[in-house]
């Protein structure tokens, strides 16, 4: 099952930063990742990367997913590590789905975006990314 | 090697849950009364189409979705578009103005400018429409929660042309239910959004008869998981949600039916999109006549825009979406549709490119004139299949309307987001089909190019956009005469607070070059916030 090695499930925030409204791949997801049996938080539209991080230290998420279709997934998920950094959450997966180039996916590595998961990416394939990962971390 | 029988054969359901037989025959639309359920075009209930002779007399209307950056840029492609035979135009805005953001504000950093044209104030407007014939084109605005100062601003442009405005068409796209299911450009909760709607439609009905003041939306409701039968029966639940808060007002029915317009999906099962708008033109012309008392025919006719179809279109291979599109044209022809807009091959991922637009408007060029779609109207009708798949399609549209009534209504469905979670499971369900390859799609799951490596081009960002928008902003705030404004503003939150209607004094303050940030904040002070239900 999805659980991390303490025995607790796996807990993931789907949000969508910025005024895109583009909300069904975010939904998607979450119904996914519920069904795998993880814990899953929709921010809801209209969120500022300020709100999302908030939420993410409340919830004591372990994956933050961003879900973007605007073309502003090169700053927002700048901002969004920058302030997951200074916040001392590095051990928090961050994820971002959407409408992402081809080429701007290794300027996300390089920011620290763990996985880039472009419109139409397998669904099992975020799934399985996310249990790899955390469940391998806490080995 | 023997004939397989029936029951070999795959099983066929489509998507609204309706299972089809390999063979129809009389025997299927046996109980179906010509005069009664089918007709004839132009006449109740009006299956067939709204006008007697359709495309025979006139084709459909050519509206591309286009607008991005500066007005100026904005208004050299409407130009360029109706020299290339367009006949109306369809404005798109970006999120800062869809949303009432001023381009200063920091919520539109990085957005101003990049997925449509930005409009601040009236100027931004009025330069859109430089030189444009107005008087001689419709002209649709793709806004809603601020769609009044959009409307206002249009008109005082229209004024400045000389035009009066019973002489103006158009429409404010101003369907904010499906905001709040699908699009997302919502503000303000979900009874004072909807009282909102209904001033404009007092105000049209009385000022500007030829302008279409909603136009509702199924299609951005299907684009985000509903099936057809959802598409139809939700934008329905929507549509009379309005009309109850406009008869608040002492109109009566026919006072403004005959101005309500729809929007509406096209991708998907040829067949089963063909015959959800012959059930849905029935369907409604009843609910209007009967459940409504409509006495003139024109309130009874459902008008729409058809041919756009996001959802069905593919990152991979784009090129295929051309083709896509060329279909989606013929499906909205043989449906029967007022205006027709195709999405772009490149729409799977950014606003339509100069070329991909132009492919578009010649693909519903060569329909109207190379195929024979205009000769005759309805040639579907009387087919056994069509005719008994329009009969089922209604049953299931009427079935899910019951639904929603049984979840307290369309306002209650949508704040305690049953609408939302309806469609968000089924966009899951379908997207697991067309994981697994249950649902084909070329290119996606069937026919893939291995080496393919898709090809997002976004329409180039121009922060440049941002810098002269601010410039000019604080140029013409500088210039206005600020205790006009203030006076105006005043006015408008009267307005708002009690219940008067809302035009005149936004009307007042758009004169007054008040910026669309500065209304929208008065909204937002007195009305509050859409909270946003997230449980899934």
């Amino acid at each position: 099952m999805s659980e991390s090695s303490e025995g607790k499930r796996i807990r993931v925030l789907i949000a969508k930063p910025g005024l895109d409204g583009h909300d069904r791949g975010a939904k998607v997801v979450v119904h996914t990742l519920k069904d795998a049996g993880m814990e899953v938080i929709y921010s809801g539209l209209h969120k500022t990367i300020e709100e999302i991080v908030k939420t993410a230290l409340q919830e004591d998420v372990d994956v933050i997913g961003l879900s973007i279709y605007s073309g502003a997934h090169l700053p927002l998920s700048k901002r969004l590590i920058e302030r997951v950094k200074e916040e001392g959450l590095t051990d928090k997966l961050v994820l971002v789905g959407g409408n992402i180039p081809h080429r701007d996916i290794k300027t996300l590595q390089e920011y620290g975006v763990a996985g880039i998961f472009s419109t139409g990416a397998d669904l099992n394939s975020i799934v399985e990314f996310i249990r790899k990962r955390i469940e391998g971390k806490n080995e | 090697m023997s004939k397989p029988k029936f029951d070999e054969l795959k099983e066929i359901i489509l998507e609204s849950g309706i299972k089809v037989r390999p063979v129809y025959g009389p025997e299927d639309i046996k109980d179906t009364e010509f005069d009664k359920a089918i007709g004839r075009p132009g006449e109740y209930p009006f299956t067939r189409g709204i006008h007697p002779m359709m495309y025979r007399k006139r084709p459909w209307t050519m509206r591309q979705y286009s607008g991005f950056g500066t007005a100026k840029e904005t208004n050299a492609r409407f130009k360029w578009l109706l020299e290339q035979g367009q006949t109306a135009l369809n404005v798109a805005f970006d999120l800062p103005t869809q949303l009432g953001l001023d381009s200063d504000d920091p919520r539109a950093e990085r957005e101003v400018g990049r997925v449509g044209m930005t409009i601040d104030t009236l100027q931004d407007l009025e330069e859109a429409f430089t030189d444009i014939p107005i008087e001689q084109i419709s002209t649709s605005l793709t806004i809603n929660p601020v769609a009044s100062v959009m409307l206002a601003m249009y008109l005082v442009v229209a004024e400045k042309h000389g035009i009066p405005w019973d002489q103006i068409r158009g429409t404010t796209q101003n369907d904010i239910l499906k905001e709040y299911i699908g699009r997302g450009t919502w503000i303000f909760p979900v009874e004072p959004s909807i009282r909102l709607i209904g001033d404009m439609v007092e105000f049209c009905s009385q000022n500007v008869p030829k302008f279409n003041p909603f136009s509702v939306c199924g299609y951005h409701i299907r684009e985000s998981g509903a099936t057809p039968v959802q598409e139809m029966a939700y934008a329905f639940e929507i549509a009379t949600t309005y009309i109850q808060e406009v008869l608040k007002r002492r109109l009566s029915i026919d006072d403004f039916a005959p101005r309500i317009a729809f929007n509406f999906d096209i991708h998907g099962n040829l067949w089963e999109q063909v015959a959800k708008f012959r059930a849905g033109r029935r369907l409604w012309a009843k609910i209007i006549k009967q459940r409504f008392g409509a006495k003139n025919p024109r309130s009874m006719t459902l008008r729409m825009i058809a041919g756009g179809g996001g959802g069905g279109l593919t990152i991979q291979q784009p090129e295929n979406n051309i083709v896509r599109g060329a279909y989606y044209a013929l499906i909205s022809a043989l449906s029967g549709t007022q205006t027709m807009a195709l999405c772009s091959y490149d729409e799977a991922y950014t606003i339509p490119s100069k070329k991909a637009a132009l492919i578009s408007l010649r693909t519903m060029q060569i329909l109207a004139d190379e195929m024979g779609l205009r000769d005759t109207v309805d040639p579907l009708g009387g087919s056994y299949y069509i005719e008994w798949l329009t009969n089922e399609m209604e049953k299931k549209i009427e079935e899910c309307m019951e639904k929603v009534e049984e979840a307290g209504g369309m306002i209650k469905a949508v704040e305690s987001g049953y609408i939302q979670s309806e469609v968000s499971r089924q966009a899951y369900l379908q997207e697991k089909k067309i994981q697994a390859g249950e649902i084909p799609k070329i290119g996606v799951n069937k026919y893939v190019l291995e080496e393919e490596e898709a090809q997002i081009e976004f329409h180039a960002f121009n922060p440049k956009v941002a810098k002269e928008q601010k410039r000019k902003l604080k140029e013409i705030k500088a210039r206005r005469n600020s205790q006009e404004v203030e006076e105006a503003l005043q006015a408008l939150r009267k307005a708002a607070q009690t219940n008067e209607n809302i035009m005149t004094p936004v009307l007042k303050a758009v004169r007054a070059y008040t910026t669309l940030g500065e209304i929208t904040k008065v909204f937002k002070e007195v009305f509050g916030e859409f909270k946003e239900p997230v449980g899934l």
